[in-house]
Protein backbone atom coordinates (compact mmCIF):
# COMPACT_ATOMS: atom_id res chain seq x y z
CA UNK A 1 0.00 0.00 0.00
CA UNK A 2 1.42 3.59 -0.82
CA UNK A 3 1.88 5.86 1.61
CA UNK A 4 -0.99 8.40 1.87
CA UNK A 5 0.74 11.85 2.41
CA UNK A 6 -2.88 13.41 3.13
CA UNK A 7 -3.90 10.62 5.55
CA UNK A 8 -1.07 9.74 7.89
CA UNK A 9 -1.93 7.41 10.47
CA UNK A 10 -2.46 8.50 13.46
CA UNK A 11 0.48 9.18 15.98
CA UNK A 12 1.08 6.55 18.30
CA UNK A 13 0.75 7.47 22.05
CA UNK A 14 2.61 5.22 24.58
CA UNK A 15 0.89 5.35 27.57
CA UNK A 16 2.92 6.51 30.80
CA UNK A 17 5.59 4.03 32.65
CA UNK A 18 3.88 5.09 36.29
CA UNK A 19 1.82 2.76 36.39
CA UNK A 20 3.82 -0.57 35.25
CA UNK A 21 6.60 1.07 37.51
CA UNK A 22 3.93 1.40 40.51
CA UNK A 23 3.17 -1.73 40.35
CA UNK A 24 5.87 -3.17 40.58
CA UNK A 25 7.48 -1.44 43.37
CA UNK A 26 4.07 -1.68 45.51
CA UNK A 27 4.78 -5.67 45.04
CA UNK A 28 7.90 -5.23 46.13
CA UNK A 29 7.79 -3.07 48.91
CA UNK A 30 5.09 -5.55 50.44
CA UNK A 31 8.16 -8.36 50.88
CA UNK A 32 10.12 -5.54 52.07
CA UNK A 33 7.58 -4.34 54.04
CA UNK A 34 7.69 -7.83 56.12
CA UNK A 35 11.25 -8.17 56.72
CA UNK A 36 10.95 -4.60 58.42
CA UNK A 37 8.12 -5.23 60.38
CA UNK A 38 9.11 -8.67 61.63
CA UNK A 39 12.82 -6.76 62.84
CA UNK A 40 10.99 -3.42 64.47
CA UNK A 41 8.74 -6.40 66.34
CA UNK A 42 11.69 -7.80 67.87
CA UNK A 43 13.30 -4.80 68.49
CA UNK A 44 10.11 -3.37 70.53
CA UNK A 45 9.56 -6.66 72.26
CA UNK A 46 13.38 -6.36 73.44
CA UNK A 47 15.59 -3.62 74.95
CA UNK A 48 18.91 -2.30 75.09
CA UNK A 49 19.52 -3.42 78.43
CA UNK A 50 18.37 -7.13 77.55
CA UNK A 51 21.11 -7.08 74.44
CA UNK A 52 23.84 -5.52 76.92
CA UNK A 53 22.79 -8.47 79.08
CA UNK A 54 23.20 -11.13 76.87
CA UNK A 55 26.33 -9.96 75.22
CA UNK A 56 27.89 -9.65 78.77
CA UNK A 57 26.81 -13.36 78.98
CA UNK A 58 29.16 -15.74 78.53
CA UNK A 59 27.34 -18.73 77.37
CA UNK A 60 26.29 -16.12 74.41
CA UNK A 61 29.92 -14.75 73.67
CA UNK A 62 31.11 -18.09 73.54
CA UNK A 63 28.11 -18.63 71.10
CA UNK A 64 28.82 -15.54 68.85
CA UNK A 65 32.53 -16.45 68.58
CA UNK A 66 31.87 -20.18 68.16
CA UNK A 67 29.18 -19.34 65.16
CA UNK A 68 31.87 -16.28 63.65
CA UNK A 69 34.70 -19.44 63.45
CA UNK A 70 32.32 -22.13 61.89
CA UNK A 71 30.22 -20.08 59.85
CA UNK A 72 33.84 -19.34 58.38
CA UNK A 73 35.18 -22.74 58.41
CA UNK A 74 31.90 -23.70 56.81
CA UNK A 75 31.56 -21.16 54.33
CA UNK A 76 35.30 -21.32 52.61
CA UNK A 77 34.99 -25.53 52.84
CA UNK A 78 31.63 -24.56 50.71
CA UNK A 79 33.60 -22.61 48.21
CA UNK A 80 36.46 -25.05 47.78
CA UNK A 81 34.40 -27.97 46.83
CA UNK A 82 31.47 -25.72 44.94
CA UNK A 83 34.37 -24.19 42.63
CA UNK A 84 35.28 -27.89 40.79
CA UNK A 85 31.98 -29.16 40.91
CA UNK A 86 30.63 -25.78 39.74
CA UNK A 87 33.06 -25.91 36.52
CA UNK A 88 33.09 -29.09 35.86
CA UNK A 89 29.07 -29.31 35.47
CA UNK A 90 29.25 -26.29 33.76
CA UNK A 91 31.53 -27.40 31.03
CA UNK A 92 31.32 -30.22 30.38
CA UNK A 93 28.69 -33.27 29.43
CA UNK A 94 28.93 -36.68 30.37
CA UNK A 95 26.63 -39.90 31.08
CA UNK A 96 24.89 -39.55 34.64
CA UNK A 97 25.24 -35.72 34.73
CA UNK A 98 21.64 -35.29 35.17
CA UNK A 99 21.70 -37.81 38.20
CA UNK A 100 24.75 -35.71 40.13
CA UNK A 101 22.54 -32.65 39.40
CA UNK A 102 19.63 -34.29 41.72
CA UNK A 103 21.91 -35.57 44.03
CA UNK A 104 23.34 -32.19 44.91
CA UNK A 105 19.93 -30.59 45.01
CA UNK A 106 19.65 -32.91 47.74
CA UNK A 107 20.66 -30.62 50.54
CA UNK A 108 18.34 -28.31 49.51
CA UNK A 109 15.56 -30.43 49.55
CA UNK A 110 15.87 -32.44 52.69
CA UNK A 111 14.09 -30.99 55.88
CA UNK A 112 17.22 -29.52 57.84
CA UNK A 113 16.38 -32.24 60.32
CA UNK A 114 16.40 -35.01 58.25
CA UNK A 115 19.84 -33.66 57.58
CA UNK A 116 20.85 -34.11 61.10
CA UNK A 117 19.64 -37.73 61.47
CA UNK A 118 21.48 -38.48 58.04
CA UNK A 119 25.03 -37.37 59.67
CA UNK A 120 23.72 -38.81 63.11
CA UNK A 121 23.22 -41.90 61.31
CA UNK A 122 26.20 -41.85 59.34
CA UNK A 123 28.77 -41.28 61.59
CA UNK A 124 27.27 -44.72 63.83
CA UNK A 125 28.41 -46.86 60.83
CA UNK A 126 31.81 -48.70 60.92
CA UNK A 127 33.43 -46.08 58.57
CA UNK A 128 31.84 -43.35 60.08
CA UNK A 129 33.08 -44.38 63.47
CA UNK A 130 36.63 -45.02 61.81
CA UNK A 131 36.34 -41.65 60.85
CA UNK A 132 35.45 -40.49 63.91
CA UNK A 133 38.67 -41.79 65.85
CA UNK A 134 41.52 -40.75 62.75
CA UNK A 135 39.79 -37.01 63.69
CA UNK A 136 39.80 -37.65 67.24
CA UNK A 137 43.81 -39.01 67.18
CA UNK A 138 44.68 -36.05 64.47
CA UNK A 139 43.14 -33.32 66.99
CA UNK A 140 45.02 -34.37 69.62
CA UNK A 141 48.28 -34.66 67.69
CA UNK A 142 47.38 -30.47 67.18
CA UNK A 143 47.07 -30.18 70.62
CA UNK A 144 43.40 -30.02 70.54
CA UNK A 145 42.76 -32.11 73.06
CA UNK A 146 39.10 -31.26 73.78
CA UNK A 147 37.78 -32.29 70.19
CA UNK A 148 36.96 -35.93 70.81
CA UNK A 149 36.06 -36.66 67.82
CA UNK A 150 33.55 -35.45 65.21
CA UNK A 151 29.69 -36.31 66.57
CA UNK A 152 28.45 -34.05 69.32
CA UNK A 153 31.73 -31.94 69.29
CA UNK A 154 32.78 -28.69 67.29
CA UNK A 155 33.78 -30.39 63.87
CA UNK A 156 30.05 -31.63 63.91
CA UNK A 157 28.73 -28.23 63.76
CA UNK A 158 31.08 -27.33 60.85
CA UNK A 159 30.12 -30.35 58.71
CA UNK A 160 26.44 -29.58 59.88
CA UNK A 161 26.41 -26.03 58.38
CA UNK A 162 29.18 -27.62 55.60
CA UNK A 163 26.20 -30.11 54.21
CA UNK A 164 23.52 -27.71 53.71
CA UNK A 165 25.72 -24.43 52.88
CA UNK A 166 28.08 -26.06 49.84
CA UNK A 167 24.99 -27.05 47.97
CA UNK A 168 23.60 -23.10 47.79
CA UNK A 169 27.15 -22.49 46.97
CA UNK A 170 27.40 -25.18 44.20
CA UNK A 171 24.87 -23.97 42.28
CA UNK A 172 25.95 -20.48 42.55
CA UNK A 173 28.59 -21.37 41.55
CA UNK A 174 27.53 -23.32 38.36
CA UNK A 175 25.73 -20.17 37.55
CA UNK A 176 28.88 -18.07 37.76
CA UNK A 177 30.30 -20.27 35.70
CA UNK A 178 27.91 -20.81 32.91
CA UNK A 179 28.21 -17.00 32.65
CA UNK A 180 31.17 -17.06 31.88
CA UNK A 181 32.42 -17.76 27.85
CA UNK A 182 33.89 -20.61 27.43
CA UNK A 183 35.62 -20.01 24.19
CA UNK A 184 38.65 -17.83 25.95
CA UNK A 185 39.24 -21.00 27.23
CA UNK A 186 39.70 -22.78 24.01
CA UNK A 187 41.64 -20.05 22.78
CA UNK A 188 44.05 -20.82 25.30
CA UNK A 189 44.10 -24.00 25.03
CA UNK A 190 45.52 -23.64 20.90
CA UNK A 191 47.91 -21.16 22.44
CA UNK A 192 49.46 -24.02 24.61
CA UNK A 193 47.54 -24.31 27.87
CA UNK A 194 46.13 -27.16 29.46
CA UNK A 195 43.13 -27.73 31.41
CA UNK A 196 44.57 -26.67 34.53
CA UNK A 197 46.36 -23.49 33.09
CA UNK A 198 43.03 -22.20 31.15
CA UNK A 199 40.91 -23.19 34.50
CA UNK A 200 43.19 -21.19 36.71
CA UNK A 201 43.99 -17.77 34.25
CA UNK A 202 41.08 -17.54 32.08
CA UNK A 203 38.21 -18.92 33.95
CA UNK A 204 38.83 -18.94 37.49
CA UNK A 205 39.80 -14.91 37.44
CA UNK A 206 36.74 -13.97 36.04
CA UNK A 207 34.66 -16.17 38.67
CA UNK A 208 35.70 -13.76 41.22
CA UNK A 209 32.72 -12.69 41.96
CA UNK A 210 30.80 -15.75 41.65
CA UNK A 211 33.00 -16.86 44.78
CA UNK A 212 32.16 -13.55 46.50
CA UNK A 213 28.85 -14.53 46.08
CA UNK A 214 29.11 -18.16 47.16
CA UNK A 215 31.18 -17.10 49.36
CA UNK A 216 28.24 -14.86 51.50
CA UNK A 217 25.37 -17.08 50.61
CA UNK A 218 27.24 -20.14 52.47
CA UNK A 219 28.19 -18.06 54.79
CA UNK A 220 24.36 -17.37 55.56
CA UNK A 221 23.42 -20.43 55.09
CA UNK A 222 25.50 -21.77 57.95
CA UNK A 223 24.31 -19.47 60.52
CA UNK A 224 21.12 -19.86 60.03
CA UNK A 225 21.73 -23.77 60.51
CA UNK A 226 20.20 -25.25 63.33
CA UNK A 227 18.01 -28.73 62.34
CA UNK A 228 20.86 -30.66 61.87
CA UNK A 229 23.18 -29.04 64.46
CA UNK A 230 20.77 -29.71 67.08
CA UNK A 231 20.63 -33.20 66.00
CA UNK A 232 23.74 -33.94 65.19
CA UNK A 233 26.13 -31.57 67.28
CA UNK A 234 23.90 -31.49 70.41
CA UNK A 235 23.47 -28.06 72.40
CA UNK A 236 25.72 -28.34 74.85
CA UNK A 237 26.40 -24.55 76.43
CA UNK A 238 30.10 -23.26 76.16
CA UNK A 239 31.02 -26.46 73.80
CA UNK A 240 28.67 -26.91 70.71
CA UNK A 241 26.14 -24.04 71.19
CA UNK A 242 25.96 -21.84 68.35
CA UNK A 243 23.34 -18.29 67.90
CA UNK A 244 21.23 -20.71 66.61
CA UNK A 245 21.52 -23.00 69.26
CA UNK A 246 21.44 -20.29 71.94
CA UNK A 247 18.10 -18.47 70.61
CA UNK A 248 16.54 -22.17 71.08
CA UNK A 249 17.74 -23.18 74.32
CA UNK A 250 16.72 -19.21 75.83
CA UNK A 251 13.47 -20.09 74.45
CA UNK A 252 12.73 -23.64 75.58
CA UNK A 253 13.65 -22.08 79.62
CA UNK A 254 10.81 -19.44 78.37
CA UNK A 255 13.30 -16.14 78.39
CA UNK A 256 11.82 -14.87 75.14
CA UNK A 257 13.05 -11.66 75.59
CA UNK A 258 16.83 -13.20 76.05
CA UNK A 259 15.78 -15.14 73.08
CA UNK A 260 14.88 -11.93 70.82
CA UNK A 261 17.72 -10.34 71.91
CA UNK A 262 20.02 -12.89 71.01
CA UNK A 263 18.27 -12.74 67.59
CA UNK A 264 18.71 -9.07 66.93
CA UNK A 265 22.52 -9.98 67.94
CA UNK A 266 22.45 -12.32 65.25
CA UNK A 267 20.93 -9.91 63.16
CA UNK A 268 23.55 -7.87 63.39
CA UNK A 269 26.09 -9.93 62.79
CA UNK A 270 24.67 -11.25 59.63
CA UNK A 271 24.59 -7.78 58.21
CA UNK A 272 27.79 -6.56 59.09
CA UNK A 273 29.74 -9.76 57.83
CA UNK A 274 27.60 -9.48 54.70
CA UNK A 275 28.33 -6.26 54.22
CA UNK A 276 31.98 -6.21 54.79
CA UNK A 277 31.93 -9.32 52.55
CA UNK A 278 30.52 -7.94 49.48
CA UNK A 279 32.88 -4.60 50.03
CA UNK A 280 35.99 -6.63 49.89
CA UNK A 281 34.61 -9.12 46.84
CA UNK A 282 32.43 -6.65 44.64
CA UNK A 283 34.07 -3.45 45.31
CA UNK A 284 32.01 -0.37 46.81
CA UNK A 285 29.97 -0.38 43.81
CA UNK A 286 27.68 -3.27 45.11
CA UNK A 287 27.00 -2.02 48.23
CA UNK B 1 51.16 -26.37 4.94
CA UNK B 2 47.84 -27.29 6.24
CA UNK B 3 45.94 -30.48 4.54
CA UNK B 4 42.79 -32.23 4.95
CA UNK B 5 41.71 -35.74 4.32
CA UNK B 6 37.93 -37.30 4.90
CA UNK B 7 37.05 -35.06 7.49
CA UNK B 8 33.52 -35.18 8.85
CA UNK B 9 32.14 -32.81 11.04
CA UNK B 10 28.45 -33.99 12.29
CA UNK B 11 26.87 -30.73 14.47
CA UNK B 12 22.90 -30.18 15.71
CA UNK B 13 22.00 -28.57 12.19
CA UNK B 14 24.30 -29.46 9.55
CA UNK B 15 27.06 -32.06 8.62
CA UNK B 16 29.95 -32.06 6.71
CA UNK B 17 31.49 -35.18 4.70
CA UNK B 18 34.63 -36.05 3.68
CA UNK B 19 35.83 -32.38 3.62
CA UNK B 20 39.68 -32.60 2.27
CA UNK B 21 41.84 -29.49 1.14
CA UNK B 22 45.31 -28.21 1.34
CA UNK B 23 46.83 -25.11 1.67
CA UNK B 24 50.63 -24.36 -0.02
CA UNK B 25 53.26 -24.10 2.64
CA UNK B 26 53.79 -20.19 2.89
CA UNK B 27 50.16 -19.09 1.45
CA UNK B 28 47.50 -17.07 1.98
CA UNK B 29 44.28 -18.87 1.47
CA UNK B 30 40.29 -17.96 1.63
CA UNK B 31 37.81 -20.04 2.39
CA UNK B 32 34.85 -18.69 1.29
CA UNK B 33 31.01 -20.03 2.06
CA UNK B 34 27.55 -18.56 3.25
CA UNK B 35 27.39 -17.88 7.04
CA UNK B 36 26.24 -20.87 8.59
CA UNK B 37 27.68 -23.68 6.44
CA UNK B 38 30.17 -25.21 8.97
CA UNK B 39 33.61 -22.66 8.11
CA UNK B 40 34.40 -22.16 11.92
CA UNK B 41 33.89 -25.58 12.69
CA UNK B 42 36.70 -26.54 9.87
CA UNK B 43 39.03 -24.02 11.60
CA UNK B 44 38.22 -25.32 15.28
CA UNK B 45 38.99 -28.85 14.14
CA UNK B 46 42.04 -27.78 12.47
CA UNK B 47 43.06 -26.15 15.62
CA UNK B 48 42.07 -29.19 17.79
CA UNK B 49 39.36 -27.83 19.86
CA UNK B 50 36.63 -29.62 17.84
CA UNK B 51 37.02 -33.13 17.31
CA UNK B 52 35.94 -34.62 13.83
CA UNK B 53 34.16 -37.64 13.54
CA UNK B 54 36.34 -38.91 10.97
CA UNK B 55 39.30 -37.82 9.00
CA UNK B 56 42.87 -36.86 9.49
CA UNK B 57 44.59 -32.99 10.16
CA UNK B 58 47.85 -32.72 9.08
CA UNK B 59 50.29 -29.57 9.73
CA UNK B 60 53.58 -29.45 7.62
CA UNK B 61 53.23 -33.07 7.05
CA UNK B 62 52.78 -34.21 10.72
CA UNK B 63 49.39 -35.70 11.21
CA UNK B 64 48.26 -33.88 14.20
CA UNK B 65 45.10 -35.22 14.36
CA UNK B 66 44.88 -37.07 18.02
CA UNK B 67 47.42 -33.83 18.95
CA UNK B 68 46.05 -31.62 21.47
CA UNK B 69 45.51 -27.97 20.59
CA UNK B 70 48.19 -26.44 22.42
CA UNK B 71 50.54 -28.91 20.79
CA UNK B 72 49.80 -28.29 17.19
CA UNK B 73 51.51 -25.16 16.97
CA UNK B 74 48.56 -23.31 15.57
CA UNK B 75 47.37 -19.33 15.83
CA UNK B 76 43.94 -18.79 15.85
CA UNK B 77 41.96 -15.86 15.56
CA UNK B 78 38.19 -16.45 16.54
CA UNK B 79 35.64 -14.47 15.03
CA UNK B 80 34.79 -11.69 18.01
CA UNK B 81 38.81 -12.20 19.74
CA UNK B 82 37.67 -14.32 22.41
CA UNK B 83 40.39 -12.22 24.45
CA UNK B 84 40.82 -12.85 28.18
CA UNK B 85 38.37 -10.40 29.74
CA UNK B 86 40.71 -9.82 33.26
CA UNK B 87 44.04 -10.04 31.62
CA UNK B 88 46.13 -7.10 29.91
CA UNK B 89 46.63 -6.81 26.43
CA UNK B 90 50.34 -7.21 27.29
CA UNK B 91 50.04 -10.29 29.62
CA UNK B 92 47.72 -11.39 26.51
CA UNK B 93 50.11 -11.62 23.79
CA UNK B 94 52.76 -12.56 26.05
CA UNK B 95 50.26 -15.82 27.11
CA UNK B 96 52.20 -18.46 24.93
CA UNK B 97 55.37 -17.13 25.63
CA UNK B 98 55.74 -17.35 29.08
CA UNK B 99 53.64 -20.72 28.95
CA UNK B 100 56.79 -21.64 26.33
CA UNK B 101 59.26 -19.95 29.15
CA UNK B 102 61.16 -17.61 26.67
CA UNK B 103 63.29 -15.38 28.52
CA UNK B 104 62.18 -11.88 29.16
CA UNK B 105 64.28 -10.51 27.21
CA UNK B 106 62.97 -12.60 24.02
CA UNK B 107 59.57 -11.84 24.71
CA UNK B 108 59.95 -8.04 25.04
CA UNK B 109 62.04 -8.25 21.59
CA UNK B 110 58.74 -10.02 20.17
CA UNK B 111 55.87 -7.98 21.84
CA UNK B 112 57.85 -4.86 20.29
CA UNK B 113 58.12 -6.26 16.89
CA UNK B 114 54.24 -7.58 16.95
CA UNK B 115 53.46 -4.15 19.09
CA UNK B 116 54.49 -2.03 16.14
CA UNK B 117 53.09 -4.19 13.08
CA UNK B 118 49.74 -4.12 14.63
CA UNK B 119 49.71 -0.47 15.77
CA UNK B 120 48.90 -1.79 19.64
CA UNK B 121 51.94 -0.24 21.65
CA UNK B 122 49.16 2.14 23.29
CA UNK B 123 46.96 -0.31 23.65
CA UNK B 124 49.35 -2.63 25.92
CA UNK B 125 48.43 -1.35 29.61
CA UNK B 126 44.82 -1.72 28.77
CA UNK B 127 42.08 -4.87 29.49
CA UNK B 128 40.02 -5.92 26.69
CA UNK B 129 36.85 -4.02 28.14
CA UNK B 130 36.32 -0.89 25.77
CA UNK B 131 38.20 -1.56 22.95
CA UNK B 132 37.27 -1.21 19.41
CA UNK B 133 36.07 -4.09 17.18
CA UNK B 134 39.47 -3.48 14.95
CA UNK B 135 41.44 -3.10 18.18
CA UNK B 136 40.40 -6.31 19.50
CA UNK B 137 41.08 -8.46 16.36
CA UNK B 138 44.49 -6.97 16.05
CA UNK B 139 45.47 -7.86 19.79
CA UNK B 140 43.94 -11.14 19.02
CA UNK B 141 46.24 -11.01 15.86
CA UNK B 142 48.88 -10.07 17.97
CA UNK B 143 47.73 -12.69 20.32
CA UNK B 144 47.73 -15.65 17.90
CA UNK B 145 51.34 -14.51 16.02
CA UNK B 146 53.40 -14.05 19.57
CA UNK B 147 54.41 -17.34 19.89
CA UNK B 148 55.10 -18.13 16.07
CA UNK B 149 52.77 -20.66 15.35
CA UNK B 150 53.34 -22.86 12.07
CA UNK B 151 49.99 -21.95 10.75
CA UNK B 152 47.53 -19.04 11.40
CA UNK B 153 43.68 -19.24 10.91
CA UNK B 154 42.11 -16.65 10.89
CA UNK B 155 37.86 -16.51 11.56
CA UNK B 156 35.98 -13.85 9.51
CA UNK B 157 38.56 -10.99 10.77
CA UNK B 158 36.70 -8.03 9.13
CA UNK B 159 33.37 -8.51 9.86
CA UNK B 160 33.18 -6.95 13.69
CA UNK B 161 35.13 -3.99 11.73
CA UNK B 162 33.45 -0.96 10.40
CA UNK B 163 33.65 0.00 6.56
CA UNK B 164 36.07 2.80 7.13
CA UNK B 165 38.47 0.56 9.12
CA UNK B 166 38.36 -2.16 6.88
CA UNK B 167 40.55 -1.22 4.30
CA UNK B 168 43.47 -0.78 6.91
CA UNK B 169 42.96 -3.74 8.00
CA UNK B 170 43.06 -5.68 4.72
CA UNK B 171 46.45 -3.46 4.55
CA UNK B 172 47.75 -4.73 7.34
CA UNK B 173 47.00 -8.76 6.72
CA UNK B 174 48.55 -7.63 3.52
CA UNK B 175 51.90 -6.69 5.92
CA UNK B 176 51.50 -9.31 8.83
CA UNK B 177 51.79 -11.87 5.37
CA UNK B 178 54.99 -10.14 4.35
CA UNK B 179 56.38 -10.04 7.71
CA UNK B 180 55.69 -13.53 9.19
CA UNK B 181 55.63 -15.41 5.94
CA UNK B 182 52.90 -17.83 7.77
CA UNK B 183 50.62 -19.98 5.93
CA UNK B 184 47.36 -18.64 6.51
CA UNK B 185 44.01 -19.59 6.21
CA UNK B 186 41.17 -16.73 6.74
CA UNK B 187 37.63 -17.76 6.51
CA UNK B 188 35.39 -15.02 5.22
CA UNK B 189 31.66 -14.30 3.51
CA UNK B 190 33.20 -11.75 1.10
CA UNK B 191 34.03 -12.54 -2.02
CA UNK B 192 35.79 -8.97 -2.28
CA UNK B 193 37.87 -9.47 0.99
CA UNK B 194 38.95 -12.52 -1.01
CA UNK B 195 39.77 -10.90 -3.86
CA UNK B 196 41.48 -8.30 -1.72
CA UNK B 197 43.60 -10.88 -0.11
CA UNK B 198 44.36 -14.14 -1.50
CA UNK B 199 47.18 -16.30 -2.77
CA UNK B 200 44.45 -19.23 -3.22
CA UNK B 201 40.72 -19.36 -3.05
CA UNK B 202 38.82 -22.12 -1.45
CA UNK B 203 35.08 -22.32 -1.31
CA UNK B 204 32.97 -24.89 0.78
CA UNK B 205 29.78 -25.38 -0.75
CA UNK B 206 26.98 -28.18 -0.73
CA UNK B 207 28.95 -29.46 1.88
CA UNK B 208 32.62 -29.69 -0.11
CA UNK B 209 35.39 -27.96 -0.16
CA UNK B 210 36.77 -26.79 -4.35
CA UNK B 211 39.56 -24.89 -4.99
CA UNK B 212 37.95 -21.64 -6.55
CA UNK B 213 41.41 -19.79 -8.05
CA UNK B 214 40.49 -20.44 -11.52
CA UNK B 215 36.93 -19.27 -11.43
Amino acid sequence: MRHDQANPAPERRVRGDAPFLGAMVAVGLVYVALIVAMLVADASFTSIGAIRDALNDPNIRFSIGLSLITCTIAAVLSVWVAVPIGYLMSRFSFRGKAVIDTVLDIPIVLPPLVVGISLLVLFQTPPGRWLDGVFHSMMNALGFDSIRGITYEVPAVVLAQFTVAAAFATRTMRVAFDQIDPRPERIAMTLGAGHATAFSRIALPQAYRGMTAAFTLAWARALGEFGPILIFAGTTRLKTEVLSTSVYLEFSTGDIEQAVAVSMIMVALAMVVLLLTRLIGFGKGAV
Amino acid sequence: MIELRGITIRVPGFELRDIGFEVDQGAYATLMGPTGCGKTSILEVICGIRKPQAGRVSINGEDVTKRKPGERGIGYVPQDGALFPTMTVRDQIAFAMSLRRWDKKKQQRRLDDLSELLRIGHLLKRKPHGLSGGEEQRVALGRALAFYPRVLLLDEPLSAIDEATRGQMIDLLKQVREHEGITTLHVTHSSSEARALAGQALRLQNGMVVNASAE
